[in-house]
Protein backbone atom coordinates (compact mmCIF):
# COMPACT_ATOMS: atom_id res chain seq x y z
CA UNK A 1 0.00 0.00 0.00
CA UNK A 2 2.83 2.40 0.88
CA UNK A 3 3.95 2.45 -2.74
CA UNK A 4 0.44 3.38 -3.86
CA UNK A 5 -0.41 5.98 -1.24
CA UNK A 6 2.82 7.32 0.29
CA UNK A 7 1.43 6.46 3.75
CA UNK A 8 3.64 4.08 5.76
CA UNK A 9 1.87 1.47 7.90
CA UNK A 10 1.98 1.70 11.69
CA UNK A 11 4.26 -1.33 11.73
CA UNK A 12 6.73 0.39 9.40
CA UNK A 13 6.66 3.52 11.55
CA UNK A 14 7.20 1.70 14.84
CA UNK A 15 10.17 -0.13 13.38
CA UNK A 16 11.89 3.21 12.77
CA UNK A 17 11.27 4.49 16.31
CA UNK A 18 13.98 3.97 18.91
CA UNK A 19 12.79 2.01 21.99
CA UNK A 20 10.65 3.99 24.44
CA UNK A 21 13.40 3.76 27.10
CA UNK A 22 15.72 5.68 24.77
CA UNK A 23 13.03 8.25 23.91
CA UNK A 24 12.41 8.84 27.63
CA UNK A 25 16.10 9.55 28.16
CA UNK A 26 16.17 12.55 25.82
CA UNK A 27 15.85 13.76 22.23
CA UNK A 28 16.56 11.21 19.50
CA UNK A 29 16.08 11.09 15.73
CA UNK A 30 13.49 8.96 13.92
CA UNK A 31 14.74 8.35 10.39
CA UNK A 32 11.75 7.50 8.22
CA UNK A 33 13.62 6.49 5.10
CA UNK A 34 11.90 3.33 3.86
CA UNK A 35 13.13 2.93 0.31
CA UNK A 36 16.61 2.71 -1.16
CA UNK A 37 17.52 5.87 -3.03
CA UNK A 38 20.98 7.29 -3.84
CA UNK A 39 21.29 9.76 -1.00
CA UNK A 40 23.48 10.22 2.08
CA UNK A 41 23.48 13.82 3.42
CA UNK A 42 22.10 12.63 6.80
CA UNK A 43 25.24 10.58 7.33
CA UNK A 44 27.50 13.41 6.15
CA UNK A 45 25.73 16.02 8.28
CA UNK A 46 25.82 14.12 11.58
CA UNK A 47 28.74 15.21 13.76
CA UNK A 48 28.19 12.34 16.18
CA UNK A 49 28.35 9.43 13.69
CA UNK A 50 24.83 8.51 14.72
CA UNK A 51 23.60 7.76 11.18
CA UNK A 52 25.31 5.20 8.97
CA UNK A 53 24.64 4.60 5.29
CA UNK A 54 28.02 3.28 4.25
CA UNK A 55 29.88 2.85 0.98
CA UNK A 56 26.75 2.25 -1.11
CA UNK A 57 24.78 5.50 -0.86
CA UNK A 58 21.61 3.60 -1.78
CA UNK A 59 21.60 1.84 1.58
CA UNK A 60 18.87 2.70 4.04
CA UNK A 61 20.22 4.86 6.88
CA UNK A 62 20.76 3.09 10.21
CA UNK A 63 20.51 5.11 13.41
CA UNK A 64 22.81 4.54 16.36
CA UNK A 65 20.49 5.92 19.04
CA UNK A 66 23.21 6.00 21.69
CA UNK A 67 25.30 8.41 19.61
CA UNK A 68 22.34 10.59 18.63
CA UNK A 69 21.97 13.82 20.61
CA UNK A 70 18.74 14.92 18.92
CA UNK A 71 20.46 18.07 17.64
CA UNK A 72 18.17 18.12 14.56
CA UNK A 73 20.82 19.13 12.02
CA UNK A 74 19.86 16.05 9.95
CA UNK A 75 16.23 17.22 9.86
CA UNK A 76 17.25 20.25 7.87
CA UNK A 77 19.71 18.36 5.66
CA UNK A 78 17.50 15.45 4.57
CA UNK A 79 16.25 16.30 1.04
CA UNK A 80 13.25 14.06 1.66
CA UNK A 81 12.37 15.74 4.99
CA UNK A 82 12.10 12.19 6.31
CA UNK A 83 13.61 12.73 9.76
CA UNK A 84 12.04 13.98 12.99
CA UNK A 85 13.22 14.09 16.59
CA UNK A 86 11.23 12.82 19.61
CA UNK A 87 11.97 13.60 23.23
CA UNK A 88 10.13 11.89 26.08
CA UNK A 89 12.36 13.17 28.88
CA UNK A 90 10.40 16.33 29.67
CA UNK A 91 7.12 14.84 30.89
CA UNK A 92 5.32 11.58 31.62
CA UNK A 93 2.23 12.54 29.69
CA UNK A 94 3.62 14.34 26.64
CA UNK A 95 6.50 14.16 24.18
CA UNK A 96 8.28 16.94 22.38
CA UNK A 97 8.56 16.43 18.64
CA UNK A 98 10.80 18.37 16.25
CA UNK A 99 9.52 18.55 12.67
CA UNK A 100 10.96 20.18 9.53
CA UNK A 101 8.48 22.80 8.32
CA UNK A 102 9.16 24.70 5.07
CA UNK A 103 6.06 26.88 4.93
CA UNK A 104 5.18 30.49 5.63
CA UNK A 105 4.08 31.93 7.93
CA UNK A 106 6.12 30.13 10.57
CA UNK A 107 4.31 29.56 13.84
CA UNK A 108 5.49 31.40 16.96
CA UNK A 109 6.50 29.63 20.15
CA UNK A 110 3.55 29.34 22.51
CA UNK A 111 1.09 29.25 19.64
CA UNK A 112 -1.42 26.40 19.26
CA UNK A 113 -1.45 24.73 15.84
CA UNK A 114 -3.15 21.67 14.33
CA UNK A 115 -1.24 18.42 14.58
CA UNK A 116 -1.55 16.16 11.53
CA UNK A 117 -0.87 12.49 10.95
CA UNK A 118 0.86 10.93 7.93
CA UNK A 119 -2.34 11.21 5.87
CA UNK A 120 -2.64 14.89 6.63
CA UNK A 121 -5.63 14.36 8.95
CA UNK A 122 -5.95 16.68 11.94
CA UNK A 123 -5.54 14.56 15.07
CA UNK A 124 -4.95 17.10 17.83
CA UNK A 125 -4.23 20.66 18.85
CA UNK A 126 -0.56 20.94 19.73
CA UNK A 127 1.51 23.65 21.35
CA UNK A 128 4.57 25.08 19.64
CA UNK A 129 7.56 25.09 22.00
CA UNK A 130 10.31 26.42 19.77
CA UNK A 131 10.99 27.46 16.16
CA UNK A 132 14.57 27.11 14.93
CA UNK A 133 15.59 28.72 11.65
CA UNK A 134 19.33 29.39 11.74
CA UNK A 135 21.36 29.95 8.59
CA UNK A 136 22.89 26.49 8.93
CA UNK A 137 19.44 24.95 8.44
CA UNK A 138 19.39 26.56 4.95
CA UNK A 139 15.69 27.54 4.80
CA UNK A 140 14.39 24.34 6.35
CA UNK A 141 13.05 25.57 9.69
CA UNK A 142 12.51 23.08 12.51
CA UNK A 143 9.44 23.43 14.72
CA UNK A 144 9.29 21.78 18.15
CA UNK A 145 5.80 20.89 19.36
CA UNK A 146 4.46 19.27 22.48
CA UNK A 147 2.02 16.43 21.89
CA UNK A 148 0.19 13.91 24.01
CA UNK A 149 2.05 10.59 24.29
CA UNK A 150 -0.95 8.75 22.85
CA UNK A 151 -0.23 10.28 19.42
CA UNK A 152 3.56 9.91 19.47
CA UNK A 153 3.58 7.38 16.63
CA UNK A 154 0.94 9.28 14.66
CA UNK A 155 1.88 12.95 14.63
CA UNK A 156 4.09 13.96 11.69
CA UNK A 157 3.07 17.43 10.50
CA UNK A 158 1.47 20.67 11.58
CA UNK A 159 -0.88 23.13 9.99
CA UNK A 160 -1.45 26.77 10.80
CA UNK A 161 -5.08 27.85 10.97
CA UNK A 162 -5.95 30.55 8.46
CA UNK A 163 -6.08 33.88 10.26
CA UNK B 1 33.23 31.61 -39.05
CA UNK B 2 33.86 31.51 -35.33
CA UNK B 3 36.68 29.19 -34.26
CA UNK B 4 36.37 27.24 -31.04
CA UNK B 5 38.30 24.38 -29.57
CA UNK B 6 35.50 22.74 -27.60
CA UNK B 7 31.90 23.80 -28.10
CA UNK B 8 29.47 22.87 -25.34
CA UNK B 9 25.84 23.03 -26.38
CA UNK B 10 23.64 23.74 -23.39
CA UNK B 11 24.41 25.58 -20.15
CA UNK B 12 22.41 23.37 -17.79
CA UNK B 13 23.90 21.11 -15.11
CA UNK B 14 25.59 18.73 -17.60
CA UNK B 15 26.89 21.51 -19.87
CA UNK B 16 28.26 23.65 -17.03
CA UNK B 17 30.05 20.67 -15.48
CA UNK B 18 31.45 19.68 -18.89
CA UNK B 19 32.71 23.26 -19.28
CA UNK B 20 34.35 23.24 -15.83
CA UNK B 21 36.17 19.98 -16.34
CA UNK B 22 37.26 20.77 -19.91
CA UNK B 23 38.44 24.26 -18.95
CA UNK B 24 40.32 22.94 -15.94
CA UNK B 25 42.08 20.52 -18.31
CA UNK B 26 43.26 23.51 -20.32
CA UNK B 27 40.86 23.42 -23.27
CA UNK B 28 39.43 26.59 -24.75
CA UNK B 29 35.71 26.26 -24.19
CA UNK B 30 32.74 27.98 -25.78
CA UNK B 31 29.38 27.42 -24.05
CA UNK B 32 26.25 28.14 -26.11
CA UNK B 33 23.01 28.48 -24.13
CA UNK B 34 19.69 29.32 -25.76
CA UNK B 35 18.22 30.99 -22.68
CA UNK B 36 19.21 34.35 -21.29
CA UNK B 37 20.58 32.72 -18.15
CA UNK B 38 22.75 29.72 -17.46
CA UNK B 39 21.70 26.88 -15.17
CA UNK B 40 19.03 25.12 -17.24
CA UNK B 41 16.36 23.62 -15.02
CA UNK B 42 18.40 24.25 -11.86
CA UNK B 43 17.16 27.85 -11.74
CA UNK B 44 13.68 26.73 -10.68
CA UNK B 45 14.60 23.85 -8.41
CA UNK B 46 14.06 25.24 -4.93
CA UNK B 47 14.27 21.79 -3.32
CA UNK B 48 17.33 20.08 -1.87
CA UNK B 49 19.12 17.58 -4.10
CA UNK B 50 19.66 13.91 -3.38
CA UNK B 51 22.97 12.14 -4.00
CA UNK B 52 26.16 12.60 -2.04
CA UNK B 53 28.37 15.55 -1.20
CA UNK B 54 30.22 15.45 -4.53
CA UNK B 55 26.95 16.06 -6.39
CA UNK B 56 25.99 18.87 -4.00
CA UNK B 57 23.44 16.74 -2.13
CA UNK B 58 21.27 18.61 0.34
CA UNK B 59 21.98 21.86 -1.54
CA UNK B 60 19.04 23.48 -3.28
CA UNK B 61 19.10 23.39 -7.10
CA UNK B 62 18.80 27.19 -7.28
CA UNK B 63 22.05 27.45 -5.31
CA UNK B 64 23.93 24.84 -7.35
CA UNK B 65 23.96 27.12 -10.43
CA UNK B 66 25.87 29.70 -8.37
CA UNK B 67 28.35 27.10 -7.15
CA UNK B 68 28.99 25.88 -10.72
CA UNK B 69 29.29 29.40 -12.17
CA UNK B 70 31.68 30.35 -9.41
CA UNK B 71 33.81 27.32 -10.25
CA UNK B 72 33.67 28.17 -13.96
CA UNK B 73 34.72 31.76 -13.30
CA UNK B 74 38.15 30.46 -12.25
CA UNK B 75 38.83 29.77 -15.92
CA UNK B 76 37.88 33.15 -17.38
CA UNK B 77 40.84 33.09 -19.77
CA UNK B 78 39.77 29.98 -21.62
CA UNK B 79 35.98 30.05 -21.28
CA UNK B 80 33.59 32.04 -23.41
CA UNK B 81 29.89 31.96 -22.64
CA UNK B 82 27.23 32.93 -25.18
CA UNK B 83 23.73 33.11 -23.78
CA UNK B 84 20.66 33.79 -25.94
CA UNK B 85 22.36 31.57 -28.50
CA UNK B 86 20.54 28.60 -30.00
CA UNK B 87 22.47 25.97 -31.91
CA UNK B 88 20.26 25.24 -34.90
CA UNK B 89 22.35 22.79 -36.90
CA UNK B 90 25.32 20.44 -36.87
CA UNK B 91 26.69 19.40 -40.24
CA UNK B 92 28.84 16.66 -41.78
CA UNK B 93 31.81 18.95 -42.31
CA UNK B 94 31.85 19.75 -38.59
CA UNK B 95 30.32 23.18 -39.00
CA UNK B 96 27.78 24.16 -36.38
CA UNK B 97 25.26 26.91 -37.05
CA UNK B 98 24.03 29.20 -34.31
CA UNK B 99 21.39 31.86 -33.88
CA UNK B 100 22.14 34.67 -31.46
CA UNK B 101 19.04 36.57 -30.31
CA UNK B 102 16.45 37.07 -33.06
CA UNK B 103 18.40 37.46 -36.26
CA UNK B 104 22.13 37.01 -35.91
CA UNK B 105 23.02 33.73 -37.61
CA UNK B 106 26.65 32.61 -37.57
CA UNK B 107 28.83 29.54 -38.00
CA UNK B 108 31.18 27.87 -35.54
CA UNK B 109 33.95 25.39 -36.43
CA UNK B 110 34.83 23.54 -33.22
CA UNK B 111 37.42 20.77 -32.87
CA UNK B 112 35.03 18.85 -30.63
CA UNK B 113 31.49 19.25 -29.32
CA UNK B 114 29.71 18.19 -26.14
CA UNK B 115 25.97 18.07 -26.71
CA UNK B 116 24.20 18.69 -23.41
CA UNK B 117 20.79 19.79 -24.59
CA UNK B 118 18.81 18.05 -21.87
CA UNK B 119 15.27 16.79 -22.29
CA UNK B 120 11.76 18.08 -22.91
CA UNK B 121 8.40 17.29 -21.40
CA UNK B 122 6.09 14.66 -22.79
CA UNK B 123 2.49 15.62 -23.46
CA UNK B 124 -0.70 13.77 -22.54
CA UNK B 125 -3.60 13.36 -24.96
CA UNK B 126 -7.13 13.88 -23.64
CA UNK B 127 -10.14 15.91 -24.82
CA UNK B 128 -9.64 19.68 -24.42
CA UNK B 129 -6.02 19.38 -23.34
CA UNK B 130 -5.38 22.72 -25.06
CA UNK B 131 -7.51 24.75 -22.63
CA UNK B 132 -5.70 27.62 -20.88
CA UNK B 133 -4.86 26.48 -17.37
CA UNK B 134 -3.37 23.19 -18.52
CA UNK B 135 0.39 23.48 -18.16
CA UNK B 136 3.47 21.34 -18.27
CA UNK B 137 5.10 20.98 -14.85
CA UNK B 138 8.16 22.88 -16.09
CA UNK B 139 6.05 25.91 -16.98
CA UNK B 140 4.36 25.89 -13.57
CA UNK B 141 7.74 25.71 -11.85
CA UNK B 142 9.11 28.54 -14.00
CA UNK B 143 6.10 30.78 -13.33
CA UNK B 144 6.26 30.16 -9.58
CA UNK B 145 9.91 29.89 -8.78
CA UNK B 146 11.54 32.08 -11.43
CA UNK B 147 8.91 34.79 -11.98
CA UNK B 148 7.02 34.63 -8.69
CA UNK B 149 3.65 34.21 -10.43
CA UNK B 150 0.94 31.90 -9.08
CA UNK B 151 -0.25 29.69 -11.95
CA UNK B 152 -3.77 29.44 -10.48
CA UNK B 153 -5.63 28.63 -7.31
CA UNK B 154 -6.48 24.92 -7.41
CA UNK B 155 -4.32 22.38 -9.12
CA UNK B 156 -4.72 18.80 -10.24
CA UNK B 157 -1.25 17.27 -10.67
CA UNK B 158 -1.02 14.61 -13.36
CA UNK B 159 1.98 12.37 -12.72
CA UNK B 160 3.47 11.05 -9.48
CA UNK B 161 7.09 10.90 -10.58
CA UNK B 162 9.67 13.02 -8.78
CA UNK B 163 8.81 16.15 -10.78
CA UNK B 164 5.07 15.82 -10.13
CA UNK B 165 5.63 15.26 -6.41
CA UNK B 166 8.18 18.06 -6.04
CA UNK B 167 6.17 20.61 -8.03
CA UNK B 168 3.07 19.74 -5.96
CA UNK B 169 5.01 20.49 -2.80
CA UNK B 170 6.33 23.75 -4.23
CA UNK B 171 2.81 24.76 -5.30
CA UNK B 172 1.68 24.31 -1.70
CA UNK B 173 4.66 26.34 -0.50
CA UNK B 174 3.46 29.09 -2.84
CA UNK B 175 0.02 28.96 -1.23
CA UNK B 176 -1.72 27.10 -4.07
CA UNK B 177 -4.13 24.30 -3.23
CA UNK B 178 -3.32 20.89 -4.73
CA UNK B 179 -6.51 18.83 -4.99
CA UNK B 180 -4.86 15.52 -5.85
CA UNK B 181 -1.96 13.89 -7.62
CA UNK B 182 -2.80 11.14 -10.06
CA UNK B 183 -0.78 8.65 -12.01
CA UNK B 184 -1.82 5.96 -14.48
CA UNK B 185 0.83 3.60 -13.10
CA UNK B 186 -0.22 1.27 -10.27
CA UNK B 187 2.61 2.61 -8.07
CA UNK B 188 4.09 5.99 -7.23
CA UNK B 189 7.02 6.52 -9.60
CA UNK B 190 8.95 9.15 -7.62
CA UNK B 191 10.90 8.79 -4.41
CA UNK B 192 8.57 7.76 -1.60
CA UNK B 193 10.02 10.33 0.79
CA UNK B 194 8.64 13.00 -1.58
CA UNK B 195 5.29 11.20 -1.75
CA UNK B 196 5.03 10.97 2.05
CA UNK B 197 5.87 14.67 2.32
CA UNK B 198 2.89 15.61 0.13
CA UNK B 199 0.58 12.99 1.61
CA UNK B 200 1.03 14.32 5.15
CA UNK B 201 -0.07 17.72 3.86
CA UNK B 202 -3.39 16.00 3.14
CA UNK B 203 -3.03 15.62 -0.64
CA UNK B 204 -4.37 12.28 -1.94
CA UNK B 205 -2.25 10.35 -4.43
CA UNK B 206 -4.43 8.39 -6.83
CA UNK B 207 -2.48 5.65 -8.59
CA UNK B 208 -4.10 3.77 -11.52
CA UNK B 209 -5.97 6.95 -12.47
CA UNK B 210 -5.87 9.09 -15.59
CA UNK B 211 -7.47 12.21 -17.03
CA UNK B 212 -10.65 11.44 -18.95
CA UNK B 213 -11.29 14.97 -20.10
CA UNK B 214 -10.90 18.63 -19.32
CA UNK B 215 -13.96 20.87 -19.18
CA UNK B 216 -14.15 24.62 -19.59
CA UNK B 217 -15.20 27.36 -21.97
CA UNK B 218 -12.49 30.01 -21.95
CA UNK B 219 -10.20 28.24 -19.52
CA UNK B 220 -10.04 25.07 -17.43
CA UNK B 221 -12.95 24.79 -14.99
CA UNK B 222 -13.15 21.07 -14.26
CA UNK B 223 -11.15 17.92 -14.72
CA UNK B 224 -12.77 14.51 -15.06
CA UNK B 225 -10.56 11.71 -13.84
CA UNK B 226 -11.15 7.97 -13.95
CA UNK B 227 -9.53 4.70 -12.94
CA UNK B 228 -7.58 2.56 -15.38
CA UNK B 229 -7.18 -1.20 -15.42
CA UNK B 230 -3.84 -3.01 -15.57
CA UNK B 231 -3.73 -2.43 -19.36
CA UNK B 232 -4.32 1.30 -18.86
CA UNK B 233 -7.86 1.14 -20.28
CA UNK B 234 -10.26 3.61 -18.71
CA UNK B 235 -12.86 1.97 -16.46
CA UNK B 236 -16.34 3.35 -16.98
CA UNK B 237 -18.29 4.44 -13.95
CA UNK B 238 -15.21 5.36 -11.92
CA UNK B 239 -15.21 9.05 -12.86
CA UNK B 240 -14.29 11.67 -10.27
CA UNK B 241 -14.79 15.39 -10.88
CA UNK B 242 -12.28 17.99 -9.69
CA UNK B 243 -13.07 21.71 -9.64
CA UNK B 244 -9.66 23.02 -10.61
CA UNK B 245 -8.37 25.94 -12.64
CA UNK B 246 -4.97 24.38 -13.27
CA UNK B 247 -3.96 20.97 -14.49
CA UNK B 248 -0.26 20.35 -14.31
CA UNK B 249 1.02 17.66 -16.67
CA UNK B 250 4.07 15.86 -15.39
CA UNK B 251 4.21 12.60 -17.29
CA UNK B 252 7.92 12.42 -17.85
CA UNK B 253 10.67 13.79 -20.04
CA UNK B 254 12.27 12.59 -23.24
CA UNK B 255 15.80 13.35 -24.50
CA UNK B 256 16.25 16.41 -26.72
CA UNK B 257 18.24 14.68 -29.44
CA UNK B 258 17.68 16.52 -32.72
CA UNK B 259 21.21 17.89 -33.08
CA UNK B 260 22.76 14.46 -32.56
CA UNK B 261 20.39 12.89 -35.10
CA UNK B 262 21.08 15.65 -37.58
CA UNK B 263 24.81 15.20 -37.24
CA UNK B 264 24.37 11.52 -38.12
CA UNK B 265 25.15 9.93 -34.76
CA UNK B 266 23.75 6.41 -34.48
CA UNK B 267 20.65 6.63 -32.34
CA UNK B 268 18.55 4.02 -30.57
CA UNK B 269 15.17 3.97 -28.87
CA UNK B 270 15.73 2.81 -25.30
CA UNK B 271 12.62 2.88 -23.09
CA UNK B 272 14.64 2.77 -19.85
CA UNK B 273 16.35 6.00 -20.91
CA UNK B 274 12.99 7.56 -21.88
CA UNK B 275 13.51 7.96 -25.60
CA UNK B 276 15.88 8.06 -28.56
CA UNK B 277 19.48 8.37 -27.40
CA UNK B 278 22.92 8.26 -29.06
CA UNK B 279 25.13 5.18 -28.99
CA UNK B 280 28.36 6.11 -27.24
CA UNK B 281 31.57 4.72 -25.84
CA UNK B 282 32.57 4.79 -22.18
CA UNK B 283 33.97 8.29 -22.62
CA UNK B 284 30.59 9.64 -23.72
CA UNK B 285 31.79 10.03 -27.32
CA UNK B 286 29.10 9.21 -29.89
CA UNK B 287 29.60 7.23 -33.11
CA UNK B 288 30.76 10.47 -34.76
CA UNK B 289 34.33 11.21 -33.75
CA UNK B 290 34.75 14.23 -31.47
CA UNK B 291 31.01 14.56 -30.90
CA UNK B 292 30.32 13.87 -27.23
CA UNK B 293 27.02 13.91 -25.34
CA UNK B 294 26.14 14.14 -21.64
CA UNK B 295 23.19 14.59 -19.32
CA UNK B 296 19.53 13.97 -20.08
CA UNK B 297 20.13 13.97 -23.84
CA UNK B 298 21.85 10.59 -23.33
CA UNK B 299 19.00 9.29 -21.14
CA UNK B 300 16.67 10.93 -18.62
CA UNK B 301 17.95 10.75 -15.03
CA UNK B 302 18.32 12.98 -11.98
CA UNK B 303 20.38 16.17 -12.31
CA UNK B 304 23.01 14.71 -9.99
CA UNK B 305 23.87 12.08 -12.61
CA UNK B 306 23.74 14.70 -15.38
CA UNK B 307 26.37 16.76 -13.57
CA UNK B 308 28.76 13.84 -13.16
CA UNK B 309 28.24 12.83 -16.81
CA UNK B 310 29.04 16.40 -17.77
CA UNK B 311 32.30 16.38 -15.79
CA UNK B 312 33.25 13.06 -17.38
CA UNK B 313 32.38 14.04 -20.97
CA UNK B 314 34.16 17.40 -20.62
CA UNK B 315 37.27 15.72 -19.27
CA UNK B 316 37.33 13.12 -22.06
CA UNK B 317 36.52 15.61 -24.82
CA UNK B 318 39.36 17.87 -23.69
CA UNK B 319 41.75 14.91 -23.56
CA UNK B 320 40.72 13.85 -27.07
CA UNK B 321 41.69 17.21 -28.55
CA UNK B 322 45.08 17.40 -26.87
CA UNK B 323 44.43 18.42 -23.30
CA UNK B 324 45.23 15.24 -21.48
CA UNK B 325 45.99 16.06 -17.86
CA UNK B 326 48.35 14.18 -15.57
CA UNK B 327 45.49 13.25 -13.28
CA UNK B 328 43.18 12.19 -16.13
CA UNK B 329 42.84 8.57 -15.02
CA UNK B 330 42.31 9.53 -11.40
CA UNK B 331 39.59 12.06 -12.25
CA UNK B 332 37.93 9.76 -14.72
CA UNK B 333 37.81 6.91 -12.21
CA UNK B 334 36.33 9.22 -9.62
CA UNK B 335 33.49 10.25 -11.97
CA UNK B 336 32.88 6.65 -13.03
CA UNK B 337 32.69 5.63 -9.38
CA UNK B 338 30.28 8.45 -8.57
CA UNK B 339 27.98 7.37 -11.39
CA UNK B 340 28.15 3.75 -10.27
CA UNK B 341 27.24 4.81 -6.79
CA UNK B 342 24.28 6.95 -7.96
CA UNK B 343 23.06 4.04 -10.08
CA UNK B 344 23.55 1.14 -7.72
CA UNK B 345 20.06 1.21 -6.20
CA UNK B 346 16.71 -0.05 -7.53
CA UNK B 347 16.10 3.04 -9.69
CA UNK B 348 19.66 2.92 -10.97
CA UNK B 349 19.32 -0.71 -12.01
CA UNK B 350 16.60 0.28 -14.44
CA UNK B 351 18.79 3.05 -15.88
CA UNK B 352 21.78 0.70 -16.12
CA UNK B 353 19.77 -1.84 -18.10
CA UNK B 354 19.18 0.99 -20.60
CA UNK B 355 22.77 2.18 -20.65
CA UNK B 356 23.94 -1.38 -21.42
CA UNK B 357 22.09 -1.10 -24.71
CA UNK B 358 23.93 2.00 -25.91
CA UNK B 359 27.51 1.72 -24.70
CA UNK B 360 29.96 0.44 -27.28
CA UNK B 361 32.83 -1.07 -25.34
CA UNK B 362 36.47 -1.32 -26.31
CA UNK B 363 36.53 1.70 -28.59
CA UNK B 364 38.60 3.91 -26.39
CA UNK B 365 41.54 6.06 -27.27
CA UNK B 366 43.18 6.07 -23.86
Amino acid sequence: MFEKTGIPSEEMIREKFPPIERINKGPVAVVECYKEIPCNPCETACRFSAITIGEDINNIPVLNEDNCTGCAICLSKCPGLAIMVVDGSKSDTTVQVKLPYEFLPLPASGETVKGLDREGKIIADVKVIQVQNPKSFDRTPVVTIEADRSIMYKIRNIRMEAK
Amino acid sequence: MKQAELLIIGGGPAGLCAAISAASSGANVLVAERNKNLGGQLVKQTHMFFGSEKQYASTRGIDITGILLNELSKYKENVEIMTDTTIVGMFEDGVVTALHKEDNYFKIKPDAVVVATGAFEKALAFPNNDLPGIYGAGAVQTLMNVYGVKPGNKVLMVGAGNIGLIVSYQLMQAGVEVSAILDAAPRIGGYLVHASKIRRMGVPILTSHTVKEAIGKEFLEKAIVCQVDDKFNQIEGTEIEFDVDVMCISVGLTPLNELLSMRGCQMKYVPQLSGIVPLRNENYETTIENVFAAGDTTGVEEASAAMVEGYLAGLCAAAKIGHMTDDFEERKNDYVKQLESLRSGPVGKHILSGIEQIVIKGEQYV
